[in-house]
């Protein structure tokens, strides 16, 4: 059985964000890392192995971006990914949520897994939607923000937050599943797996050895446009009470309270 | 028609959630913009009743296409919405923030070559064109997104487009929608909804929140949470951050934040709650935020309507008799 991990590399979260103004695009230049969900990713696919129920074979790492994704790889690698595959070419740059999915789709389906997994959002982009759009090419059952995930009988039971309470789901295999960072703690790589990870395989693949066609990735393939930016509304400063008197700053909550007509 | 509008409303034991009614009588009024109509789509069982479909043209539905198929699951929405596309024509579908809008939304952008945006907080008819804005970076920035293609697709961000009933009603008009479910849609099956774990988590649809964060000190400081929300009286509840939840301090189910709920109560209340970006996401939409922090430099200060600079365990035990005294007066 084979699970194919989808991961990321983001921008330090420190780092201070920008938008390149040459192209409208968030700079990436800089310091990057593994997204902290796809981490949550991997461990659920090292704790499915480790378990034993499924007999997994091969735990695959998967990304798309230019040079410096390759750094989520070597972590993925480091945590203990047995190889990785890297989408990487220049056509690709630009791409929305959509043209992403297919893209990722594409070298998926050469690997034909049993289970594709990913974190739900990406600290540096969209939320709770990749793994949908993926499955949705690859015609398997898709669920995000999963807390938890068990075995039973060859099918996942997973669960997650609705609005209402918990809901808890039977997935058949194969299938697309986007984690929490509620579902585990991410293990640290030991000194040697990072010195190992260095010799696990990694392949570079572009759009032709892919299949994908160039008319559906990159800003020009994209269905949506951005680029256009303004400056939130600003909000009024707020009243500030700092009183020494307990007493006379709860009666000035409660006469605020009042005055906005909340109790 | 080459300008209308398809909203998906998703209801829950027949009542429709308000995500969906915001984006709804949203939906309208862009609509009649660019000269069009706005359509509601329902999935359910029993519960999606005349009376359900007729409270929906209240918030502007013109017609209301009626299916039928399982519950709690975005893929069977996809088949739906896809068939509903085939069937009438849509130039956008709109969806309400929560769990499932960004799943239907990016399954339907997948399945028809669409573009997708999520997170959404305002949309605008501009050039007789939909422009879905987001803000980005904090909250410091908002970008804006316009759609190529044949149909574009908008996911709100929960709580950001107010339920208000449409300022001209639809006429709701019922359409059955036979839909035709694919194969992988059926291959997941909820075996157990709505569970409640820990009591009156139902944060979404409380009225007053009273949230609690690191600055409590201790797991047991969130009975002093616990007891102003009994002061606020019925439809009051507590929340808390992710911090508090990851350390063990209060259940998940009461997480508000980017990985939590996202609540827009009458009243926010947050006691030795900092303020950072993730969890600002999840209740900035509030009618009123009142916040407690003893650090007078913490960033929940920058955008609280009344901000109390003081000792949440000096200030919560007063302000609970308080409150519940001006509450029997």
């Amino acid at each position: 059985m084979k699970i194919c991990v989808l991961v990321k590399a983001v921008p330090d979260p420190a780092a201070p964000k920008r938008i390149d103004p040459a192209t409208g695009r968030l700079d990436r230049t800089g310091e990057t890392n593994l997204n902290g969900y796809d981490a949550n990713a991997l461990e659920t696919a090292l704790q499915l192995r480790e378990g034993g129920v499924l007999a997994i074979d091969e735990i695959v790492a998967v990304t798309m971006g230019p040079a410096a994704a390759a750094k989520a790889l070597q972590k993925a690698a480091a945590l203990g990914a047995d190889r990785s595959l890297h989408l990487i070419d220049d056509a690709l740059a630009g791409s929305d949520l959509i043209a992403t999915a297919y893209a990722l789709a594409q070298v998926l389906e050469r690997e034909a897994p049993d289970l594709v997994l990913l974190g739900q959002q990406s600290e540096d982009g969209t939320g709770y939607a990749l793994g949908a759009a993926v499955a949705d090419h690859l015609q398997m059952p898709s669920l995000t923000q999963v807390v938890s995930l068990q075995v039973d009988g060859g099918e996942l039971v997973l669960e997650r937050q609705t609005g209402y309470g918990y809901d808890t789901i039977r997935v058949a295999l194969p299938a697309v599943i986007s984690v929490s960072d509620a579902i585990n703690v991410p293990r640290y790589p030991s000194l040697k797996a990072i010195m190992g990870a260095k010799r696990k395989p990694v392949q570079e693949l572009s759009l032709a050895d892919a299949g994908i066609d160039p008319a559906r990735v990159g800003a020009d393939g994209s269905c949506v446009t951005c680029g256009e930016f303004h400056a939130p509304a600003a909000k009024a400063a707020g009243q500030i009470i700092e009183a020494d008197d307990t007493d006379v700053t709860v009666t000035e909550i409660v006469a605020y309270l009042q005055e906005r007509k909340v109790i | 028609m080459p300008s209308d509008i398809l909203v998906y409303v998703l209801e829950h034991e027949g009542t429709p959630s308000k995500s969906s009614l915001g984006v709804l009588a949203q939906a309208a009024e862009l609509a009649a913009e660019l000269g069009g109509q706005a359509d509601a789509l329902l999935l359910g069982g029993e519960e999606a009743t005349d009376e359900l479909c007729a409270l929906l043209g209240a918030y502007g539905a013109a017609r209301v296409l009626r299916s039928h198929g399982p519950l709690g699951l975005a893929q069977p929405v996809v088949d739906a919405l896809d068939a509903a596309i085939d069937r009438c024509g849509y130039r956008y579908v709109i969806l309400g923030g929560g769990l499932l809008g960004p799943e239907i939304g990016a399954g339907l952008g997948a399945r028809r070559s669409a573009g997708v945006t999520v997170e959404t907080t305002a949309i605008t008819a501009r050039d007789g064109e939909l422009v879905a804005e987001r803000p980005i970076f904090g909250e410091t920035q908002i970008s804006e997104s316009r759609f190529r293609g044949e149909l574009g697709i908008i996911v709100g961000r929960a709580g950001a487009f107010e339920a208000r009933p449409a300022t001209t009603p639809g006429a709701a008009e019922v359409v059955e929608l036979d839909v035709p479910l694919r194969p992988y849609s059926t291959r997941a099956q909820v075996v157990k909804r709505d569970e409640q774990r820990g009591a009156e988590l139902n944060i979404e649809s409380a009225e007053v929140l009273v949230a609690g964060g690191r600055g409590l000190g201790d797991p047991e400081s969130f009975k002093l949470c616990e007891d102003l929300a009994v002061a606020f009286g019925d439809g009051a509840a507590v929340a808390a951050t992710r911090a508090v939840v990851d350390a063990g301090w209060y259940p998940y189910a009461a997480q508000v934040g980017q990985t939590g709920k996202t609540v827009a109560p009458k009243l926010y209340l947050a006691a030795g709650i900092s303020g950072a970006v993730q969890h600002r996401v999840g209740m900035q939409g509030s009618g009123t935020i009142v916040a407690v922090n003893k650090d007078a430099g913490a960033p929940i200060f920058d955008f609280c309507d009344l901000g109390v600079v003081g000792d949440v365990k000096q200030i919560l035990p007063k302000l609970t008799v308080a409150v519940a005294a001006a509450k029997g007066a």
